[in-house]
């Protein structure tokens, strides 16, 4: 199954709901190509929601990164929703648990984003 | 020993072969250099994996650990030159499991490979492929074959749990150690 991803705006935030595999290739580029596209068009609070995604290899792990660079270079915030135990065990032996921040409830996901803007 | 009990063709595009010998049940596969077959080999590895008893979460590792094996040989080692070909050979016996990815190119040094959990690696796009394959399997071997390129070599213990993200960053660290 190759990655589909559809987006949604709540309160200001970018949510992406993920589904399918992020893997080198297709469903690499098609992460990349959304981020950019977002960021272009001025959206700059993104929050990955990767409950459906069922594979990340090393090459989506780095596209995961490139994203939060992308987004961080920008001033914005790039967070992750709602990781699969497969997800959360490649991120947290590749150290990247430390880089991103990772929630597990949409609404409070949401809440810090306007937190961090506060802050 | 009988050897050669299976022989087919996945399209046109590769030979497997099934042998089964007094040490080891012996699965082989000649893939060619496209990116596609990447998924072929996913395929095979989870057959293989529930046939030797792993369970889902053994398999999902395995399988990723030649799911990246894969790619490094067909870009890294072949170049994505259809010409050359990847050789994926299963090799159950009753206490492991042996993978070994072949291509044909001229090998890597998995010891000066870099860490990515060191700090100004963590932000890097791309290197993390080998780290984990050494993460998710219980030993991990490059050998170069002069005339022929090179091949790696994955073993996972049968009945074994080990801590897979201990024992990955215990390697690494060995490897980077010893390269210093």
């Amino acid at each position: 199954m190759s990655m589909k991803a559809t987006t949604r705006e709540v309160n200001g935030v970018i949510v992406i709901d993920i589904s399918g595999r992020i893997t080198l290739g297709e469903g690499c580029s098609q992460l990349r190509e959304l981020i950019r596209g977002l960021l272009a068009k001025g959206h700059k609070n993104l929050l990955l929601n990767l409950t459906d995604v069922t594979y990340i290899d090393s090459s989506g792990i780095g596209e995961l990164v490139s994203g939060f660079t992308a987004v961080s270079n920008q001033g914005g915030q790039m967070k992750l929703l709602n990781l699969t135990k497969k997800v959360k065990d490649l991120l947290q032996i590749t150290k990247l648990l430390t880089v991103f921040d990772v929630h597990d409830d949409e609404a409070k996901a949401i809440a810090s984003f306007q937190k961090s803007a506060n802050a | 020993m009988t050897f050669l009990t299976l022989y087919c063709r996945v399209n046109a595009v590769c030979g497997k072969q099934r042998t089964m010998t007094a040490e080891a049940s012996v699965v082989e596969v000649m893939l060619e250099s496209d990116l596609g077959n990447v998924e072929v080999a996913e395929g095979m590895v989870q057959r293989v994996c529930v046939s030797a008893g792993f369970d889902e979460e053994e398999q999902h590792r395995i399988g990723m650990a030649v799911h990246e094996s894969m790619i490094n040989a067909i870009m890294h080692g072949n170049k994505n030159d259809r010409r050359k070909h990847v050789r994926l050979r299963f090799l159950v016996y009753p206490d492991r499991l042996e993978i070994r990815v072949r291509d044909e190119g001229p090998g890597f040094d998995a010891e000066k490979v870099p860490n990515p959990l060191e700090s100004e690696n963590l932000l890097k796009v791309s290197g993390r492929g080998i780290f984990l394959i050494r993460s998710f399997m219980d030993d991990f071997r490059v050998e170069r074959i002069p005339g022929v390129g090179t091949e790696v070599t994955l073993v996972k213990r049968i009945n074994s749990k080990a801590d897979f993200n201990q024992g990955g960053m215990d390697r690494e660290h060995e490897g980077h150690n010893a390269g210093s």
